[in-house]
C-alpha cells in the first residue's frame, strides 16, 4: 500500500469544505458588518445631533440627522435579524454537507478501518465533531472578517481626521481582539491542560465507581473510592478557580482598553479642537465612535476558542477519512450474481494478517462448502472465526491463499456482489431508529407487504409484531420501542430470509440467547432457510448434528475437522470444549449476575 | 420544592461571595456612571467652552483612575461568581457521589452507568452558567438600571421618563417569546432529536447497510434528512430570532427616541450639552445588562434543565443498612435463611412479582453450598442479599443466631471475599485492582495471590506487568483473564466466607482448567456460596439449593437429589436431553 499524501492543514481542508457556500458566508459577513456599523452610526448620529443641536442651528440641519438616528434605531435589529437568518441557513447546509462529506468517506472503510478503535466511541464522537464543525462559519470565520471591516472603515472614518486617530483607535482595537486572547492562553497555558486531565481523571474515576460499585462496596473499598473522587472534585473546583481568574481578564481588560482608547481620541483630538483643525461638534462624535467600534472585536477572544475546538474536531474527522481503504474494487468486476442452487465456495490454504507486523490470525485455512450444506466453523473466541467471516464478506482482503465462488476468485468480484452472496445474522443486530417495516426493508427496498410478513411468519416474529402497539409500523431502534434479544435475532433471521442470498451466515447468532429460544431459533433457520448453504460461526456447541463438516480453530489454524460425532470420538480439542459445555448445567446467558448489565 | 428553589438552596454557603459579586458588579455599573460624566464633562468644556488639553487634565486623569477602578471591579465581580459556582458545584458533586454510594449497588444496576456517570461529572458542570452568570445578573439586571435612573432622573427627568417606561418591556418581551419559543421547541422536540439522531444511527448501522447492499445509497439519505433537519430548526429559530429582534430594536429605538428628544430640548436651550450628552452615553448602558439577563437566562436555564436529573437522583431516598441497635460481637456459626422475601421495587408496580418468596436454607460452617436455578430463579437475590447490597422485605437473615441487620454491613462484608461473574477492574494499576480488599498489602502478597489465581504468567507479559494500567493501550485483558485476577482479589482478601457466582462457558479448554484449579484452592477451608453454572460445582457441593420463581423447590447432596426425581433432576436432564438430541 503506498504512503498516503501529505495532507494540507486541516483548516485549509475545512475551509475547502466549506467553499460552496462562499457567497452565503460573504453575505452573512455583510450583514454582520451592517449591523454593527449601525451601532456605530447611530451613536455617531445621535452625537452629532446633540453637538449639533448644543450651537442651536435651525431645526432643518438636523433633521437629516434625526432621520438618520431612527434609520439606524431600526436597521441594527433588523440587519441583526437577517444575519442571523443568513447564517443559521449557512450553518446547516454546511452541516448537510459534512455529513454526506463524512459518510462518503467512511462508507468505504467500514468496518474494517473502524475496528481499531471502539467504534461506539468513535462514531458518536465523529457525529459531535461534526456538530462542533457546522459552527465555523457563525463563531469562527464571520468574527475576524467582520471585525477586519469595521477596523478598516474606521480607520478610514478616524484617517479622515487625524492619521494618529486612526492608528489609535486600531491599536487599541487590535490589543483588545488580538493581545487579550493571547494573553489569557499564554497565562493559562499550565492549568488549561491540567483542567481537561483532572476532568478525565474525575471522570474515570466517576464511571469506575459507578459501574464497578458492587465490587468496590462487597471489598469495603467504597469510602476510599469516595475519598479519591473527593480529591479530584477539589483539584477541579481549585483548577477551575484559577482559571476563573484568567478568563475574568478578558472581561476586565477589555474594559480597560475601551477606556483607554476613549482617553487617547480625547488625547489626540482635544488640542487639534483647540487650534480649530478639527471642529469641536466632531469631539463627542468621535469619542462615542471609539466606545462603540469595540463591539466588533468583543466576539474575538471566543472565536479563538472555537478555533482550536474547530480544528482539533477536523483533524480527528480527517485522521478517520485518511486511511486507506482497506478493500478496492477491482478495475473489471466479474458479473457474478446470486444464483439459486448456491455457488461452490472454496477456501485453499487461506493465510490472513490485520498488519504486517503481527501474527496471521487465519493460517492455512482450506474448507469447502458445497451447495445446500451447512458448515460449522468453532472455537474459544480469538481463535479467528470472524476474521473469517470478515474476510468472505469483502471488508477485508487477503492476500495469501485464495477463496473463490464457482471457481471466480472472491477478489475478481464488486465488493456488493460479493456480499450480494450472503445473507448474515449476526450477534449485533442493529436496528435502526424507524418502524418495523422500515427495518425489515433495508434487507430487500421492493419487497411486497405479503413478502414481509411471510418473511416475519418464518421467523417466527409475526406474532410478536401485530402485538405491538402499532404493529408493523411500530418505532423500534434506540429511541423507540426496545425489543428483547431473541426479538431482535428473529428480526435479522426475517431480514435473512428476505434478502435472496444463496449462503447463509450465522455468526454468533443465538450467542445471546437462553437456551430454549436459542434452539428454537435454530430450528426456525434450518426448516425456513432449508435451500440454502449455512456457515455456522459459533463457540457454543448447540445444533451442530445438522451439520455436514465441523471446522475447529484455534489460534487461526485448522485443528481438527469432520462430523459431530467423529470429533466427540477423536477426544481432541473439540471433545474438550462440548465437556466443558455440558459440565454446565442451566447454560443461562450470563444477564443473571449480579453486578449490572 | 421547584428546581429554582432547590438550585438556590445550594447558594447558602455561598451567600458572600455572592455579596462580593453583586457588589463589586453595582460599583462597576456606579463607576461607569462617573465614567460618562468626566467624558461629558471634558467634552463640554473643550467643545464649547474652548478649553485646552491642560484645562480638562483633571478630568482625563479622572477618566483614567476610573476607568483602571472600574476593570478591576468587574474582574472581582467575575472571579468571585466563577469561584463560588465553582464551590457549589464541588460541593454537589461530592454530595451526589456519596449519595450513589449510600444507595448501593442494587440501585446502580438498574441504571444506565454511562448516563450515570455524566450527571456526576457534565451534568454538574452544565449548571456553571446558572451560578456565575444567571444568578448574579438578576441581582444586577435589577440593581444597576435602577441606580442610573436615580442618577440619571434629577438631571433629566424626561429622558429618566422614558428609560423606566420601557426598561420593564424588555423582561416583559423576553419571557413572553421566550415561552413562545419554548412551546414550540418542545412541540417540535420528538421530531427534532429523532432527525437528529439519524445521522449517528446510520453510522453505528454501516456495517449492517453494506451487508445488505445498502449502504451507498444512504448519502442521498442523509442529505434529505439534514435537510428536513433545517427546515424544521430554522422554523423554530425564526421565533427566536423575532424575539431578539424585537429586543434589539426595543433599546436601539429607545436611545434614538432619546437621542433626537433631548436634541430638541438642547436645540431651543431647554436643557445643558453636558447633561443631554452624559445622558446619551448611558441610555445603551442602561438596557445593556437587561440584556444580558436575556442571554444568560437561556444558558442558564437549559444547564439547570440538564441538572434536574441530579435532584431526582438525590431525592431517591437511601437504604437504611446502619444497625439499630449495638454492634455484636459474630461467631463462626451458621448462616440462616428463615422465610425471606424479597420484591423489587421501581416505585411503579404494587403488583410485581416478588423475587424471592419465602426461601429458607442454612449454610453451616466450612460447607460449600450451591444455588442452582433457571435465570430469574432468585439466585442474584440471594448472593444481593448475603453481602446486604439489599435487605429482606420480609424473614430473617441470622447469623449464628443473631439478625445480620444487626451487624454493621461493612463489618459482615470484612469477612465475604465476592467473584462475580464478570468482575469489574478498576482505571488503575493490575496490582492495585489485586489490592481492592487489602489497599495496604505488599507486592510479595499481590503476586503471591495472583500465582494461586494462575495469573502470575499473564501479569508478568503485559507491557508493564504488575504496574500496567488496566483500559490502557495494549493492556485489554479477556473474559477469562479478568476472572482469575477477581479470583486473586478473592485469595489476598483471605476472608472466611467465599461467595462467587460462577462464569458461564466461553473459555478455551485450557483456561477453563486453571480457573477450575484456582477454585477449588480457593474454596479450602472457606465456607462457600456459589451460584453454580457446572456439573463439577454442583457434584462437589456439600449441600446443593435449587431455586425456582423465588422458592426452594429442593435442596440436599447431589447423590441425593439425582436420585430423588425432582426439580433438580429436571434441570440436569434438559440438559442432558440436549446432549442426547446433539447426539443423534
Amino acid at each position: 500500500m503506498t504512503e498516503s499524501p501529505p495532507t494540507p492543514r486541516p483548516l485549509i481542508r475545512l475551509l475547502a469544505l466549506a467553499a460552496p457556500f462562499r457567497w452565503w458566508m460573504v453575505l452573512s459577513a455583510l450583514l454582520g458588518f451592517a449591523t454593527i456599523g449601525s451601532s456605530i452610526g447611530l451613536m455617531s448620529t445621535a452625537a452629532w445631533i446633540i453637538a449639533s443641536a448644543a450651537l442651536h442651528p435651525p431645526l432643518s440641519d438636523l433633521n437629516i440627522a434625526i432621520v438618520g438616528v431612527r434609520f439606524f434605531g431600526i436597521s441594527r435589529g433588523v440587519f441583526r435579524y437577517l444575519e442571523r437568518v443568513v447564517s443559521h441557513q449557512t450553518t446547516f447546509r454546511l452541516l448537510a454537507r459534512l455529513r454526506v462529506w463524512f459518510y462518503d468517506a467512511l462508507e468505504p472503510l467500514a468496518p474494517a478501518r473502524l475496528m481499531q478503535y471502539r467504534s461506539g466511541d468513535l462514531l458518536s464522537r465523529a457525529a459531535a465533531d461534526i456538530d462542533t464543525l457546522e459552527n465555523v462559519t457563525l463563531r469562527v470565520i464571520a468574527p475576524p472578517v467582520i471585525a477586519v471591516l469595521v477596523g478598516l472603515v474606521m480607520m478610514l472614518v478616524m484617517g479622515v481626521h487625524d492619521v494618529w486617530l486612526a492608528v489609535s483607535l486600531v491599536f487599541f482595537l487590535l490589543l483588545a481582539g488580538v493581545g487579550v486572547p493571547l494573553l489569557t492562553h499564554a497565562l493559562s497555558r499550565q492549568v488549561g491542560p491540567a483542567i481537561i486531565r483532572t476532568r478525565g481523571d474525575l471522570n474515570a474515576a466517576v464511571v469506575d465507581g459507578v459501574q464497578g460499585m458492587a465490587d468496590l462496596v462487597a471489598y469495603g473499598a467504597q469510602d476510599r473510592h469516595l475519598a479519591q473522587v473527593r480529591t479530584l472534585s477539589r483539584t477541579l473546583s481549585r483548577q477551575q478557580a484559577h482559571m476563573a481568574r484568567i478568563t475574568a481578564l478578558n472581561t476586565a481588560l477589555f474594559s480597560l482598553l475601551i477606556s483607554l482608547a476613549t482617553l487617547a481620541t480625547l488625547l489626540i483630538a482635544i488640542p487639534l479642537v483647540h487650534d480649530g483643525r478639527l471642529d469641536g461638534v466632531l469631539l463627542a462624535v468621535l469619542a462615542l465612535a471609539t466606545i462603540t467600534s469595540f463591539e466588533a472585536v468583543q466576539p474575538l477572544p471566543l472565536a479563538a476558542q472555537h478555533l482550536s475546538a474547530n480544528l482539533e474536531a477536523a483533524q480527528r474527522l480527517f485522521e478517520i477519512v485518511d486511511a486507506p481503504p482497506p478493500v478496492c474494487d477491482p478495475a473489471a468486476p466479474v458479473p457474478l450474481q446470486p444464483t439459486t442452487p448456491a455457488p461452490l465456495l472454496r477456501v485453499d490454504r487461506l493465510r490472513f494478517r490485520y498488519a504486517p507486523d503481527e501474527s496471521p490470525a487465519l493460517d492455512g485455512i482450506t474448507f469447502a462448502l458445497p451447495p445446500g450444506d451447512t458448515l460449522a466453523i468453532v472455537g474459544a473466541s480469538g481463535a479467528g472465526k470472524s476474521t473469517l467471516v470478515n474476510v468472505l464478506l469483502r471488508f477485508w482482503d487477503y492476500a495469501e491463499g485464495l477463496i473463490t465462488v464457482n471457481g471466480h476468485d472472491l477478489r475478481s468480484l464488486a465488493q456488493e456482489n460479493a456480499r450480494a452472496l450472503f445473507a448474515v445474522v449476526s450477534q449485533h443486530t442493529h436496528l435502526f431508529n424507524g418502524t418495523v417495516r422500515e427495518n425489515l426493508l433495508i434487507a430487500r427496498p421492493n419487497a411486497a407487504n405479503t413478502d414481509l410478513v411471510r418473511a416475519a411468519q418464518a421467523a417466527h416474529l409475526h406474532d410478536v409484531i401485530t402485538a405491538l402497539p402499532q404493529g408493523y409500523d411500530t418505532w423500534i431502534g434506540e429511541q423507540g420501542l426496545a425489543l428483547s434479544g431473541g426479538e431482535r435475532q428473529r428480526l435479522a433471521v426475517a431480514r435473512a430470509i428476505l434478502k435472496h442470498a444463496p449462503i447463509l451466515v450465522l455468526d454468533e447468532a443465538t450467542a445471546n440467547l437462553d437456551t430454549i429460544t436459542e434452539r428454537a431459533l435454530l430450528d426456525t433457520i434450518h426448516t425456513a432457510l432449508a435451500d440454502r448453504s449455512k456457515l455456522m460461526i459459533t463457540h457454543r456447541l448447540v445444533g451442530l448434528d445438522a451439520a455436514q463438516h465441523i471446522l475447529v480453530l484455534h489460534n487461526g489454524r485448522i485443528i481438527e475437522q469432520g462430523r459431530h460425532t467423529d470429533l466427540l470420538h477423536a477426544n481432541g480439542h473439540y471433545r474438550r470444549l462440548w465437556e466443558i459445555q455440558n459440565r454446565t448445567i442451566d447454560n443461562t446467558p450470563s444477564n443473571d449476575s449480579p453486578i449490572r448489565e | 420544592m421547584n428546581l429554582d428553589k432547590r438550585l438556590l438552596h445550594l447558594l447558602r454557603g455561598e451567600r458572600a461571595a455572592l455579596a462580593i459579586t453583586v457588589s463589586l458588579g453595582l460599583a462597576a455599573g456606579i463607576l461607569l456612571v462617573l465614567q460618562a460624566y468626566f467624558l461629558s464633562q471634558t467634552v463640554s468644556r473643550v467643545f464649547l467652552d474652548g478649553a485646552s488639553l491642560h484645562a480638562v487634565r483633571g478630568l482625563l486623569v479622572g477618566l483614567l483612575i476610573v476607568g483602571i477602578a472600574r476593570a478591576g471591579m468587574l474582574w472581582g465581580s467575575e472571579t468571585a461568581a466563577a469561584t463560588s459556582a465553582a464551590h457549589i458545584k464541588t460541593a454537589l458533586r461530592e454530595r451526589l457521589f456519596a449519595h450513589l454510594i449510600a444507595l448501593g449497588p442494587a440501585h446502580t444496576r438498574r441504571e444506565h452507568t454511562g448516563e450515570l456517570a455524566h450527571t456526576v461529572v457534565g451534568g454538574i458542570d452544565e449548571l456553571d452558567a446558572y451560578f456565575s452568570q444567571y444568578i448574579p445578573q438578576l441581582a444586577l439586571a435589577a440593581l444597576i438600571p435602577l441606580t442610573m435612573l436615580i442618577l440619571i432622573a434629577p438631571i433629566d427627568l424626561l429622558s429618566g421618563i422614558v428609560l423606566l417606561v420601557t426598561a420593564p418591556l424588555i423582561p416583559f418581551f423576553m419571557i413572553l417569546i421566550g415561552s413562545m419559543a419554548d412551546t414550540l421547541t418542545r412541540r417540535q422536540f420528538t421530531q427534532l432529536s429523532r432527525l437528529g439522531a439519524h445521522f449517528l444511527d446510520v453510522l453505528q448501522g454501516l456495517t449492517t447497510l453494506k451487508l445488505f447492499g445498502r449502504s451507498r445509497e444512504q448519502s442521498q439519505t442523509i442529505a434529505r434528512i439534514s435537510d428536513q433537519f433545517r427546515d424544521a430548526t430554522m422554523n423554530v429559530l425564526r421565533v427566536a430570532f423575532v424575539s431578539a429582534l424585537a429586543l434589539e430594536m426595543l433599546s436601539t429605538l429607545s436611545t434614538a427616541i432619546i437621542a433626537v428628544e433631548i436634541g430638541l430640548r438642547l436645540l431651543y436651550g431647554h436643557m445643558q450639552f453636558e447633561d443631554a450628552f452624559f445622558v446619551l452615553i448611558l441610555a445603551p448602558e442602561f438596557y445593556l445588562p437587561l440584556r444580558l439577563l436575556g442571554t444568560r437566562f437561556h444558558a442558564g436555564m437549559s444547564g439547570a434543565a440538564a441538572a434536574a436529573r441530579l435532584f431526582d437522583i438525590l431525592a431517591i431516598p437511601a437504604p437504611e443498612t446502619a444497625s439499630t441497635r449495638v454492634m455484636q460481637p459474630m461467631t463462626d456459626g451458621d448462616i440462616r435463611f428463615e422465610n425471606v422475601f424479597y420484591v423489587y421495587s421501581d416505585g411503579n408496580h404494587a403488583s410485581e412479582r416478588p423475587a424471592l418468596n419465602g426461601v429458607s436454607f442454612t449454610i453451616t460452617p466450612g460447607q460449600k453450598v450451591a444455588l442452582v436455578g433457571l435465570s430469574g430463579s432468585g439466585k442474584s437475590t440471594v448472593i444481593q442479599l448475603m453481602q446486604r447490597f439489599i435487605e429482606p422485605s420480609a424473614g430473617h437473615i441470622t447469623v449464628s443466631g443473631q439478625p445480620l441487620h444487626d451487624i454493621p454491613a461493612d463489618a459482615w462484608r470484612d469477612r465475604i471475599a465476592w467473584v462475580p461473574q464478570r468482575p469489574y477492574l478498576f482505571n488503575a494499576s493490575v496490582a492495585d485492582n489485586i489490592r481492592l480488599g487489602r489497599p495496604d498489602a505488599l507486592l510479595d502478597a499481590v503476586i503471591h495471590a495472583a500465582q494461586q489465581a494462575h495469573a502470575d504468567a499473564f501479569i508478568r507479559d503485559l507491557p508493564a506487568g504488575y504496574d500496567t494500567r488496566i483500559g490502557e493501550r495494549g493492556a485489554r485483558l479477556s473474559g477469562g483473564q479478568a476472572q482469575r485476577l477477581a479470583l486473586a482479589r478473592a485469595f489476598l482478601r483471605n476472608a472466611p466466607l467465599l461467595i462467587m457466582d460462577e462464569a458461564t462457558a466461553n473459555l478455551d479448554p485450557h483456561t477453563e482448567q486453571l480457573i477450575q484449579a484456582s477454585i477449588r484452592a480457593l474454596m479450602h477451608n472457606r465456607t462457600a456460596l456459589i451460584v453454580a453454572h457446572r456439573l463439577n460445582t454442583v457434584q462437589d457441593a456439600d449441600h446443593i439449593v435449587v431455586l425456582d420463581r423465588g422458592r426452594v423447590t429442593a435442596a440436599g447432596t447431589h447423590a441425593v437429589l439425582a436420585a430423588s426425581g425432582g426439580p433438580y433432576t429436571r434441570l440436569i436432564t434438559a440438559h442432558s436431553r440436549r446432549v442426547d438430541s446433539a447426539h443423534d
